[in-house]
C-alpha cells in the first residue's frame, strides 16, 4: 500500500505494520464478528478473532514480501513499449500457436474421448471463447465498451428456447432466428446510445442488460419468470436425432449407441459456431466497414471528420457484436435443455468483458487464451463457490494493474502503407464510444 | 389526494437515501473522471458496520436510543471512510495515467470483491434489525379512514441528509480542502504546480463519499430494517442514475436527482407495478443520457481534438 521505495528494514517494517494496523481497523468488525440471524429473526454474534488475528498476520506478511519484491525487481516504468525481439518473438509464435491450438481443439473429442469432464469443460471454454469474439467486435475493434453483453446472450437463448418448446421448431432454424433477433435488439440498443461516449455507454449497456433480465424475471407468462423454461429440445444431426430410438443417428450408422455422441456432437457444433465468428471477424475487419470500426476507436472525432459515417458504423457494430451473443444464446440453451434468468446476471457480462480484455482486446488469439485461462480458473475455485468471485474479483483489480492492456498487449494495424509495423498499444487510446 | 401525499413522504426518504450516495459518485467522477463502480458496494459495506456495531452495543448493556445512534453513526463512517480510502488507494491509484477503461474494470473487479468478501464475512443470509426508532405523527386523517403517516424514521433520514448535506456544501464551497478538490476538478496539473497534494485531495474524496455512503447505509438500515451483501449493486446503479440525472459533477444536482429517482421509483410502485419498479428506474437512466446527457444542472461537456 505504499508509493514511496522504502529502503532500511525499520521502514518496511513500519510500512508493513501500517498496513497491517489498516487492515486490523477494516476486518475488525466485518471479520471479527459474525452476525446471523436467529429462528426468531433475533440477531445473534459470535467473535472470530482467530480469523481476524491470521488475516491481519497475512496482510503483514504480504506487505514485506511485496515490499522486498519490489525492491529486488527495483522501479520499473509502468508503460514501455514492446522491445523489437519480443516482437518478433510474439509474431513468430502468434503465427504457429493458433493453428496448433486450433489442431489441437479440433482433435480434443479423440484425445479425451472417454472423459466427460474435460469434454463438458472444454465446450464451456469454447462457448466463453465465441462470447468474447463475439464482444471484441463491439469493445476491442469499435471501443464501444458494452456491459450488458448478457443481455443479447439471453435473448438468443430465450428466442431458441420458447421457440423450440412452444412452436416445436428445430435448432437449425432457430439459430439463424436466434441471432437476427439478437442482432435486432443490438440496434435497438444501439439506436438511443450512438451519443454516449466512454463510460456514459458502458453504464446504459449496463442498465440496458438488468432491465432484459427484470424483464425476463417478471413477464411470467412468456418465460416462465424465475422458474425458467426446461425440457428445450437437445439439437439433432440435421435432422437426425442423436438418441437411442431406431431413428437415431446411432442406429442409422450402425454403430453402439452412446450418450458421448451427443455431446462430442455439442462440442464441433459450438467449435463450428466460434470459428465462424472468428472467420467473419477476421474477413469484416478487411472490408471498409471493419477499418471504420477501427478508426472510430481510434479517433471519433478524426472519423467523422473523415466522412465516416459512425451511426452506421456503431450500429453494425452493436448489431454484429450481439448476434453472436444471440448464436451462443442459442446454442447454451440446446446444451442446458434449461435456462432460467439467473444464467444471466451482470456476473456473466462482466466475465466475458474480463477475458475480452485480459487477451488484449482486439486481439482473437489472446481472447481464445484469456477465455481459456479465466474459465480454467474458475474450474480451480470449482469447489471454493463462494470464494470463487472474490478470487475473480481481486484478479480483475491485478490484472489491471500488472497489464492494463491484456495478456497480448500489442496490436499489428490492418491497414498499413510500406511494410507491416506492429504498434504497442500503450500508444493508441482506446475506446472513446 | 392522501395516498399520494403518502407516497410523497415515502418518495422523498428513499430519494434522501438515493442522494447521499450519488454524491460519492458524482465527486469521484468530477475529480477523476471515472465511474467508481464499486460506491454501491462500499454503501452495503457501511450499513452492514452500522449493523455489527448495533448488535455489540446492544449486547453490551447500552439503552439509550440517541447514543447508540451516534456512535453507530461515527463508526460506520470512520469504517467506510477507510474502506474508501483503502479501495482508492489500491485499486485506482497505480492506474490513474493508465488507459480509460483501466479504472472503470479494476472498479467493476472492486465491487465483485467488495460483494463476495461481505458475503464470505458475514454470510449470504438477509439480517434484520428490530426496529429502534419508533412512533411518529399522524399528519392527516382522510373520512374513508386513509391515514398519512410521518414515522420519525423518515424525519430523522430527512433531517440527517440535510444537516450532512449543509456541512457538506460548507465544506466544498469555504474550506481549503473544497477549494482544492474544486481546483483538482478543472486541472489537475496545474493544481499541482500552485502546490495542491493532488494524490492527498483525490483521497480525501473518497473518503468524504465513502463517509457519505455510509450513513446512506445506516439510514438504511433503520428504514428498511435490513442489510444484505447484494444490496449495494442496484442502489448504486439508482445513485449512478441520479448523479447522471442531476448533472454529473454537481453536487446540488446529485441530490435534486437522487429525491427525482426515489419519487419515481415510489410513485411508479404505488401505482403502477411494483415488479417493474428497477426497470423504471433504470430506463430514465437511458431515457436521461438521451435527451439530456448533461442532466438538470450539469455543465455541456466540451468535446476537445
Amino acid at each position: 500500500m505504499t508509493a514511496k521505495p522504502a529502503t532500511g528494514i525499520t521502514s518496511l517494517l513500519k510500512t508493513a505494520f501500517i498496513n497491517a494496523l489498516i487492515a486490523l481497523v477494516l476486518f475488525s468488525l466485518m471479520v471479527g464478528i459474525r452476525t446471523e440471524a436467529g429462528p426468531d429473526g433475533q440477531l445473534t454474534y459470535w467473535t472470530r478473532f482467530g480469523e481476524l488475528a491470521s488475516l491481519v498476520g497475512a496482510v503483514f506478511g504480504g506487505s514485506i514480501v511485496i515490499e522486498l519484491l519490489r525492491q529486488w525487481i527495483g522501479p520499473t516504468s509502468a508503460e514501455k513499449l514492446v522491445p523489437p525481439a519480443v516482437q518478433s518473438g510474439m509474431s513468430f509464435i502468434g503465427r504457429y500457436l493458433a493453428p496448433a491450438l486450433l489442431i489441437f481443439t479440433v482433435l480434443v473429442p479423440v484425445i479425451f474421448y472417454d472423459q466427460r469432464y474435460i469434454l463438458d469443460l472444454a465446450i464451456l471454454v469454447l462457448t466463453y471463447v465465441m462470447l468474447g469474439w463475439g464482444l471484441n467486435v463491439v469493445v476491442g475493434l469499435a471501443g464501444l465498451l458494452d456491459l450488458g453483453y448478457v443481455a443479447f446472450y439471453a435473448v438468443g437463448a430465450y428466442s431458441y428456447g420458447l421457440l423450440a418448446t412452444n412452436f416445436g421448431w428445430s435448432f437449425w432454424i432457430c439459430l439463424p432466428l436466434a441471432g437476427i433477433l439478437a442482432a435486432f435488439w443490438g440496434v435497438l440498443l444501439g439506436f438511443p446510445v450512438l451519443r454516449l461516449r466512454g463510460d456514459y455507454l458502458a453504464i446504459v449497456t449496463l442498465a440496458f442488460g438488468e432491465i432484459i433480465r427484470l424483464v425476463i424475471i417478471n413477464w411470467q407468462e412468456l418465460t416462465g419468470g424465475p422458474n425458467g423454461v426446461s425440457g428445450i429440445p437437445r439439437p439433432s444431426f440435421f435432422g437426425i436425432p442423436l438418441d437411442n430410438s431406431d431413428e437415431g443417428l446411432a442406429a442409422r450408422l450402425g454403430i453402439e449407441y452412446s450418450p458421448t455422441h451427443r455431446i462430442v456432437f455439442l462440442f464441433y457444433l459450438i467449435l463450428a459456431l466460434a470459428l465462424l465468428t472468428n472467420w467473419v471477424t477476421i474477413r469484416l475487419r478487411r472490408l471498409p466497414i471493419g477499418r471504420a470500426w477501427e478508426a472510430l476507436r481510434e479517433d471519433e472525432v478524426a472519423c467523422r471528420a473523415l466522412g465516416i459515417n459512425t451511426t452506421t458504423t456503431k450500429l453494425t457494430a452493436f448489431a454484429t457484436g450481439a448476434m453472436f451473443g444471440g448464436f451462443a444464446g442459442a446454442f447454451f440453451a440446446t446444451r442446458q435443455g434449461f435456462i432460467s434468468p439467473e444464467s444471466f446476471t451482470f456476473q456473466e457480462s462482466a466475465l466475458v468483458l474480463a477475458i475480452v480484455v485480459l487477451g488484449g482486446m482486439g486481439s482473437q488469439l489472446g481472447v481464445a487464451l484469456a477465455a481459456l485461462a479465466m474459465i480454467g480458473g474458475f474450474e480451480l475455485f470449482r469447489g471454493l463457490e463462494t470464494y470463487r468471485m472474490l478470487v475473480f474479483g481481486m484478479s480483475m483489480v491485478l490484472i489491471m494493474i500488472w497489464r492494463p492492456r491484456g495478456l497480448i498487449g500489442h496490436r499489428a494495424p490492418t491497414v498499413y502503407l510500406a511494410k507491416a509495423e506492429a504498434i504497442s498499444s500503450d500508444l493508441v487510446k482506446e475506446g472513446h464510444g | 389526494m392522501d395516498y399520494f401525499a403518502q407516497q410523497l413522504i415515502n418518495g422523498l426518504v428513499l430519494g434522501s437515501i438515493y442522494g447521499l450516495i450519488a454524491i460519492g459518485y458524482t465527486m469521484v467522477y468530477g475529480i477523476v473522471g471515472m465511474i467508481n463502480f464499486a460506491h454501491g458496494d462500499v454503501f452495503m459495506i457501511g450499513g452492514f458496520i452500522a449493523l455489527i456495531t448495533f448488535v455489540i452495543l446492544i449486547s453490551l448493556g447500552l439503552t439509550a436510543i440517541p447514543v447508540i445512534l451516534l456512535v453507530v453513526l461515527l463508526v460506520s463512517m470512520a469504517i467506510t471512510a477507510l474502506y474508501g480510502w483503502t479501495i482508492e488507494r489500491i485499486a485506482y491509484r497505480p492506474l490513474r495515467h493508465s488507459f480509460r477503461l483501466a479504472p472503470m474494470l479494476s472498479a467493476i473487479g472492486m465491487s465483485f470483491v467488495l460483494t463476495n468478501y461481505s458475503q464470505v464475512a458475514q454470510g449470504a443470509r438477509v439480517k434484520p434489525i428490530p426496529p429502534f426508532i419508533t412512533g411518529g405523527y399522524t399528519l392527516h386523517e382522510s373520512a374513508d379512514g386513509f391515514v398519512i403517516q410521518l414515522s420519525n424514521i423518515q424525519i430523522m433520514v430527512v433531517v440527517t441528509t440535510i444537516v450532512l448535506l449543509a456541512i457538506f456544501t460548507w465544506l466544498v464551497s469555504r474550506t481549503r480542502l473544497g477549494r482544492d478538490m474544486r481546483a483538482c476538478e478543472q486541472d489537475q496539473t496545474m493544481a499541482a504546480l500552485l502546490g495542491v497534494n493532488v494524490d492527498r485531495t483525490i483521497s480525501m474524496t473518497f473518503v468524504i463519499g465513502a463517509a457519505l455512503a455510509a450513513v446512506a447505509g445506516l439510514m438504511y438500515l433503520l428504514y428498511y430494517g435490513l442489510v444484505d451483501f447484494f444490496m449495494g449493486f442496484v442502489a448504486g446503479i439508482k445513485a449512478f442514475t441520479a448523479a447522471v440525472l442531476g448533472g454529473i459533477g454537481s453536487l446540488p444536482g446529485a441530490m435534486l436527482g437522487g429525491l427525482a429517482i426515489g419519487l419515481i421509483e415510489t410513485f411508479w410502485s404505488a401505482y403502477f407495478s411494483v415488479e417493474y419498479k428497477d426497470v423504471a428506474a433504470f430506463s430514465i437512466l437511458i431515457v436521461v443520457l438521451i435527451f439530456m446527457p448533461t442532466g438538470l444542472l450539469g455543465r455541456p461537456e466540451v468535446e476537445k481534438v
